[in-house]
């Protein structure tokens, strides 16, 4: 019933932020077709049921609205790939790009 | 100490660990030592369980337990035991890696929720143990760094996700270990390595400090060589947790008292449902013959034991298979190159965009791509009726069969997986058929009910461990411990050994090869 090509890989993988290779189109291809026959099947099912999102028997959990310590500047930086000035350092967000 | 001492300490339980501790026959200090001493010989051997030691932390951990004791003071009936923690969960002296180069090398700002309470208990963390890349497998196989060996036979996996927790623990690494488990990945591991494994009621271990994967169905458990051990570890970390928004604020289930009551063997009144849906075609006889043997020994224990029938759970897989993978697509939206872990090609022309894309693909492994994929798809505006909707929809139809059958039974069992431990690399380029590992295993995580894996057994085709599967309702785990406990006695009463004392020792074969 499904049928991933190459291009439907590709969209998915520009979707998720995946820079995938020419030989990943060509292996999760095939694989994400296997997958979603698999899957697939929960069509089959009667579509006259409440869906389930989760079985906690628990709605909108909040705490008191008090200030409470958290992570300072340091710690939230340890682990940064960049950090500059008490700040996270991040690539170019405006460009040339549309 | 010698060789051969250290050798016993690490063959004891945690129960009978602590005892002597507490009672100052035996030191946390020289118990510690012992273990560490027993990781650096079986990871010679190739083993892989452990992704990082923490020696001097643990010792000096131990050091102040036994300081505390000789002072007079007991934090908790497992003060002084060593422990093994799975690197999904946060530790701030340790890395957190999650098996993904993504995070190579990361060292959190926080302890896990439940990290804090082994801590607080006065147990003492070894290490952080090796798992499939965020918990995302069935084989441990999806490792960044390497796959980890099953002790019962060196080319075989020892399951997943949790395997590294599973194998450290069979071999006496460590006497306990902490899994997560969203599809099975406590369980299954459970039964491929011979050990007692229990994926906790959804919402009564805390999830604060466990790297998300899929978080309507991720739950943290305990692993142990005994039933009892489980549950005493199991009492450690649960309970509410205000930093966890789907922390339930029950009391935890009596899981100590229960299993110490099943221990005593009587399980008279317990109403036993085997599921027809969990067994027959496709399943390895050995499998089912251990199986049919352990629900023999329920009955001579005194359950009644009825056969039931749960419809739905031939879609359980299926739905698994869409949820997990939407959730986890959402989740590991949070690993974009910027705020922490891996960042790849910012050279200063590449956009933001460019050097997530990057990173993504450098960072994670092919089968996290594939479920980020799936479920970018399952999500994605012209599938959502067709495949997530009908998902959840699935998942309603089980929470059903699971409340019809619960009322005719206390407790339901199955195998826990379909076959025994397979061989490294048979799987891993068909992830359809690895997904089957947890066709037992799903239908408890998507109703968010208890399940406890106990060893039952080999299969004679292969000497491999079979494993069964109790399950009860949701915060009544307290039934499994029971159920578990009983036919642990009964079983290990049969065969005249402990069923943990018969796993094969790696650095013994290393030692004679």
């Amino acid at each position: 019933m499904s049928d991933i090509t190459r291009e439907d890989v590709a969209h998915l993988a520009r979707l998720a932020r995946l820079a995938v290779t020419d030989d990943e189109l060509d292996v999760f291809s095939g694989q994400l077709d296997a997958i979603l026959d698999t899957v697939g099947r929960v069509s089959e099912i009667d579509d006259d049921v409440p869906p389930t999102s989760h079985v906690a028997p628990l709605t909108n959990v909040l705490r008191a609205d008090e200030p409470e310590p958290s992570l300072d500047r340091e710690a939230a930086l340890a682990g940064a790939p960049a950090a500059e000035e008490g700040r996270f350092r991040v690539p170019r967000i405006l460009g040339e790009e549309p | 100490m010698s060789g051969s001492d250290t050798d016993a300490l690490t063959r004891l339980d945690a129960a009978e660990l602590a005892r002597r501790v507490q009672a100052r026959e035996v030191s946390s200090v020289e118990v510690t030592r012992a273990h560490l001493e027993r990781i650096e010989a079986v990871e010679r051997t190739g083993l892989n369980a452990f992704l990082h030691v923490a020696a001097d932390q643990a010792l000096a951990a131990a050091a102040a337990v036994d300081d505390e004791i000789a002072a007079g003071t007991v934090r908790s009936p497992l003060a002084g035991v060593p422990v093994a923690i799975k690197d999904n969960m946060t530790t701030r002296d340790m890395p957190t890696t999650c098996a993904s180069r993504i995070l190579d090398g990361w060292r959190p700002p926080y302890d896990a929720t439940v990290v804090r309470r082994l801590r607080d208990a006065g147990l003492v963390p070894l290490g952080k143990t090796n798992l499939d890349e965020f918990a995302m497998g069935g084989s441990n196989e999806n490792s960044a760094y390497g796959a980890v060996r099953n002790p019962w036979d060196r080319t075989r996996v020892p399951g997943g996700s949790s395997g590294g927790s599973a194998a450290a623990t069979a071999v006496g690494e460590a006497p306990l270990a902490l899994g997560s488990d969203t599809g099975g990945s406590i369980r299954q591991p459970g039964a491929f390595t011979g050990t007692v494994g229990m994926k906790p009621t959804y919402g009564t271990v805390s999830r604060y400090g466990l790297v998300a994967f899929s978080s309507s169905l991720d739950q943290i458990g305990p692993l142990g060589r005994t039933v009892l051990d489980a549950a005493m570890l199991h009492e450690v970390v649960g309970g509410h947790d205000p930093c966890d928004q789907t922390s339930i604020d029950a009391p935890l289930p009596p899981v100590v008292e229960a299993a110490l009551a099943g221990a005593r063997g009587d399980l008279a009144g317990v109403r036993v449902g085997v599921v027809t849906e969990l067994s027959g075609e496709g399943y390895q006889p050995g499998v089912l013959a251990a199986f049919t043997d352990a629900v023999r020994v329920l009955t001579e224990l005194g359950a009644e034991v009825v056969e039931v029938s749960c419809p739905s759970f031939t879609y359980a897989m299926p739905a698994y298979y869409l949820i997990a993978p939407s959730e986890a697509s959402s989740n590991l939206a949070r690993f974009d190159a910027m705020r922490y872990g891996l960042r790849v090609g910012d050279d200063g022309s590449r956009s933001t965009d460019e050097v997530m894309s990057a990173t993504r693909e450098a960072g994670f492994g092919p089968e996290v791509k594939r479920r980020i994929m799936i479920g970018t798809h399952a999500l994605s505006a012209g599938s959502y009726d067709a495949l997530y909707g009908k998902a959840q929809k699935v998942r309603t139809l089980i929470v059903r069969d699971f409340t019809a059958a619960f009322e005719r039974c206390d407790v339901l069992v199955s195998p826990t997986v379909p076959t025994t431990a397979f061989p490294i690399g048979d799987r891993v380029d068909d992830p359809v058929s690895m997904y089957l590992a947890d066709l037992c295993t799903i239908p408890a995580n998507l109703a968010g009910i208890a399940g406890l894996s106990v060893p039952c057994g080999l299969a004679p085709e292969d000497g491999m461990p079979v494993g069964l599967q109790v399950m009860t309702p949701a915060l009544a785990d307290d039934r499994a411990y029971r159920v578990g406990a009983a036919y642990e006695t009964a079983r290990d009463a049969a065969s005249g050994v402990p069923f943990a004392s018969t796993v094969p020792d790696p650095a013994a074969l290393e030692t004679a090869s």
